[in-house]
């Protein structure tokens, strides 16, 4: 079946288009894992259309809108960081690798405080103001908690691995003939992104 | 060896500009449907809103995640995931949408 | 590189570390596949104790040796441990790892690190549910689908058993990510993906099932743990959230779960019949495309796990309507593996032997399942024990045999010994006449009316139970003459040199028994399919003349 075919061995495997192969999959992981948060949304909000409507008119648009900007923005910087490196610009590279960083910590703030107002009007799983309210709109508000919680906890992630990867860039492990770990960081870093970018809509915008 | 070994990402002379214009796009787009959630379009107003979401990830996936330029082997992976997730939506509200 | 090192085989290889951590921090995936292979067994015989106590206590009506809670505990831990610890990882992260990137002529995996890093998961998904047993509070007594609202209320051991149960699906997602990269980026040069053997395309058909699917069990289960710790109500009618909808997303992943375990065991019996017939395997194309076929239609029929829950009447047509469709593929490969057996000049050996019993038993385990995907017959046995036989029958039957079949087949490879193939072949009829002894009641007593979960039932039921737990012991008896074979001929001091004792035309019979580190001393160029014997076909040409 096989012919011995010349062929030496000699440096280590290194398959650049394996490795964003190999991220993009690991991104169909997390877009599916929301995928399922969204499948309960649908199926409540379609249950649930005028309590949803009511609900959320709690939350506020503008820090939401606000917040929306911030992310888009990050994402650009982070691309921008990438493009920095590959024209061998490494201080401009960090330098939009902390822009991203400083924007997600600027996200994480006002998801803070969003929260915390929530939670001073009494308004969190299982307290008597939200178990006062009709079924629709405690599912309304878990749901928020729960797809809202866990993207922040994504952003935390991506913030973590933008960091590592900014040490890589400037120790030089990340540079402009070797960036695709700055790119897999990027890549998770959209996804995150987009994730919001539905999220925006179906919780801010439906009243 | 055979043809995806040898393919190899388009490799264009990497500028700022086009992704500036990218973010623009994805401002004004936010600005509109901030703006469009205001006026009651009854039924359609969702719609109208997951459609801009729709664009917006478009935009950010073909350009900003550099889908454009990879092989056609990564636009068919991203086929088959949304495929998954929209086959799984369609088939949940074959229950939900009948009684 | 090292021009000495190849010679060394992956068993004997020195690294940088000694001693056990030669292994438990070796990124070798041949290493790799043994580490899950000792795990995944040390499990199996877990799973199987339980299996024996159950099937004990049920021998008389009433109580025999245990209490009703015992035996909710004893069935839940039976099904978390056998699907998620042994079933699941059995095929493709043992022989997976070991034989993928030797079968497309690679020297690793795409990503050797992460591949270690799954294996640990898995043993810390692993630890976790075996501590959840001994924690206060008792084991879990929900059963392994851990349905709502009782999985929010129990207050036995659910959470650490959900942990567990997400980290081991983070697992079985890095290992499918990883062969789907291999298989993309690494194959030989000549090895296009129609020279790939069957086994290798089964492999990426349950990636993409393992990389799609794996996640909505993960949201769902932290959805659980969620609704445990704060109350949220998303899942709880008190608070207007729906049930069913927990059991839809449960079987969005848990039915194409069964495909993740079947099809690298379809993959294995792809591999086995050709070469102990002789012969090219008939219809290469359609068994390839028939893995992606059970992939895709596999995704869209779970909800017909719960006919009886009042869904729809559209949905359960239409869930009913793909069930059906779901049975072509696999009848497929079963009509395409009968054809290649036909005037081949076949050699009963021990893993054809468990390749014609998956067949058999996988027949049973199919045509079963089209009676239940029956919407009318369904509401009659839904819940009973028609419904264990049927997926022990598919499971054990199927993929546990397609376990058994590709151990005989790959032993010599892997260890560089052989067992007794006497022994290994009444092993196989002790097993065979155990199993259906064992299983087949099930079928009648299920149809009669026995619901599945009892630790306790009525007389008439009565001869039933006792003939099948005598067909436990008849099989545990097998599984004891198979262990012993294989550990005896661990123990020989007899090494076995021949590199081809079947006559394999797949790649791993060109290299050295126990396989050296990187597995080609030079990379192989490939010229032809997999299965080419032509000598055998030539002589058929001229016998039909």
């Amino acid at each position: 079946m096989s012919t011995i075919a010349e062929h030496t061995v000699g440096h280590v495997h290194r398959d650049d288009i394996g490795s964003r192969l190999g991220m993009w999959l690991f991104l169909f992981t997390e877009l599916v894992l929301f995928g399922g948060m969204f499948l309960v949304y649908a199926v409540y909000r379609f249950t649930y259309q005028h309590e949803f409507h009511v609900a959320a008119k709690e939350l506020n648009t503008s820090v939401g809108a606000l917040n929306t900007i911030i992310l888009l923005t990050s994402s650009l910087t982070i691309v921008l960081s990438i493009i920095a490196i590959r024209k061998n610009n490494k201080f401009l590279s960090v330098f939009f690798q902390i822009s991203t960083m400083v924007l997600a910590f600027g996200f994480l703030v006002n998801k803070y405080f969003e929260w915390n107002i929530k939670i001073h009007h009494g308004i969190f799983p299982g307290s008597e103001t939200l178990l006062g309210k009709g079924n629709g709109e405690i599912i309304f508000f878990g749901l928020y908690y729960v797809m809202t919680g866990l993207h922040a906890l994504h952003v935390i992630i991506g913030v973590l691995l933008i960091e590592v990867m900014a040490g890589y860039t400037i120790k030089g492990r990340i540079n402009s003939t070797n960036y695709v770990r700055l790119e897999a960081a990027g890549l998770y870093w959209h996804l995150v992104d987009i994730i919001w970018i539905f999220l925006f809509p179906l919780f801010y915008l439906i009243t | 060896m055979n043809g995806e070994h040898l393919e190899s990402t388009v490799e264009h002379k990497p500028t700022y500009g086009i992704y500036i214009l990218v973010w623009l796009v994805l401002m004004m787009l936010t600005g509109v449907t901030v703006a469009v959630a205001g006026i009651n379009f009854g039924n359609i107003t969702v719609a109208t809103a997951l459609t801009i979401a729709i664009i917006k990830s478009y935009l950010v996936l073909t350009f900003f995640m550099h889908l454009k330029t990879e092989t056609a082997t990564f636009k068919i992976f991203v086929g088959v995931a949304l495929l998954f997730l929209l086959i799984s939506i369609a088939l949940l509200f074959s229950d939900y949408s009948f009684l | 590189m090292h021009n000495n090192g190849h010679a060394v085989s992956y068993l004997d290889y020195k690294g940088k570390h000694s001693g056990i951590f030669a292994w438990i921090l070796s990124t070798d995936h041949k290493r790799i596949g043994l580490l899950y292979l000792m795990a995944s067994l040390l499990f199996f015989a877990v799973g199987v104790t339980f299996g024996f106590l159950m099937r004990l206590e049920l021998i008389a009506p009433g109580r025999t040796i245990m209490d009703a809670q015992t035996y909710n505990s004893l069935f839940t831990l039976h099904g978390i441990i056998m699907i998620f610890l042994f079933v699941i990882p059995g095929l493709p992260a043992v022989f997976g790892n070991f034989f993928l990137p030797i079968l497309i002529g690679a020297k690793d995996v795409a990503f050797p690190r992460l591949n270690l890093l799954s294996w640990w998961l898995y043993i810390l998904g692993a630890l976790l549910a075996v501590i959840s047993v001994f924690l206060p509070g008792g084991p879990a007594d929900t059963g392994w689908t851990f349905y709502i609202p009782y999985s929010i209320r129990t207050t036995t051991n659910v959470m650490p058993a959900l942990i567990a149960a997400f980290i081991l699906g983070f697992s079985s997602i890095l290992t499918g990510l990883n062969f789907i990269v291999t298989i993309h980026r690494m194959r030989a040069p000549g090895m296009s993906f129609f020279r790939m053997p069957l086994f290798v395309w089964s492999l990426y058909a349950t990636a993409w099932v393992q990389i799609l699917a794996t996640p909505i069990i993960g949201i769902t289960l932290l959805l659980v743990t969620i609704e445990r710790l704060f109350g949220v109500g998303l899942f709880d009618p008190a608070l207007g959230g729906d049930p069913v909808l927990y059991q839809h997303l449960f079987w969005i992943y848990s039915h194409p779960a069964v495909y993740i375990m079947i099809l690298p065991a379809m993959g294995v019996i792809s591999e086995i019949i050709p070469v102990f017939s002789h012969r090219t395997i008939f219809g290469y194309k359609f068994i390839a495309f028939s893995s992606l076929a059970i992939a895709l239609f596999g995704s869209m029929v779970w909800a017909h796990h719960m006919f009886t829950v009042g869904m729809s009447e559209t949905a359960q047509i239409i869930f009913s309507l793909l069930t059906f469709l779901v049975a072509i593929p696999s009848a497929i490969k079963v009509f395409n593996w009968v054809a290649t057996l036909y005037k081949g000049s076949i050699s009963t050996d021990a893993p054809l032997l468990y390749a014609l019993g998956f067949i058999f038993l996988f027949s049973i385990g199919g045509f079963t399942g089209l009676i239940q995907g029956a919407l009318s017959v369904n509401m009659h046995i839904h819940d009973t024990s028609f419904i264990v036989a049927h997926f022990h029958y598919v499971m054990f039957g199927g993929t546990g045999f397609g376990i058994f079949a590709a151990m005989h087949y790959w032993f010599p490879k892997m260890f560089g010994k052989m067992y007794n193939m006497k022994t290994a072949k009444v092993g196989f009829w002790v097993l065979f006449v155990g199993f259906n002894t064992l299983y087949f009641p099930m079928f009648v007593m299920g149809w009669l009316g026995m619901p599945r979960r009892y630790y306790d039932y009525l007389p008439e039921f009565h001869i039933y139970h006792l003939i099948s737990t005598i067909g436990s012991w008849i099989l545990i008896t097998g599984l004891i003459i198979m262990f012993t074979n294989f550990i005896k001929a661990l123990r020989s001091k007899t090494t076995y040199t021949a590199i081809n004792p079947w006559g394999g035309e797949t790649l791993e019979w060109t290299i050295p028994n126990k396989p050296p580190l990187e597995n080609f001393e030079v990379i192989p160029t490939i010229t032809a399919g997999p299965y080419e014997f032509k000598d055998n076909d030539e002589f058929l040409m001229k016998e039909n003349n």
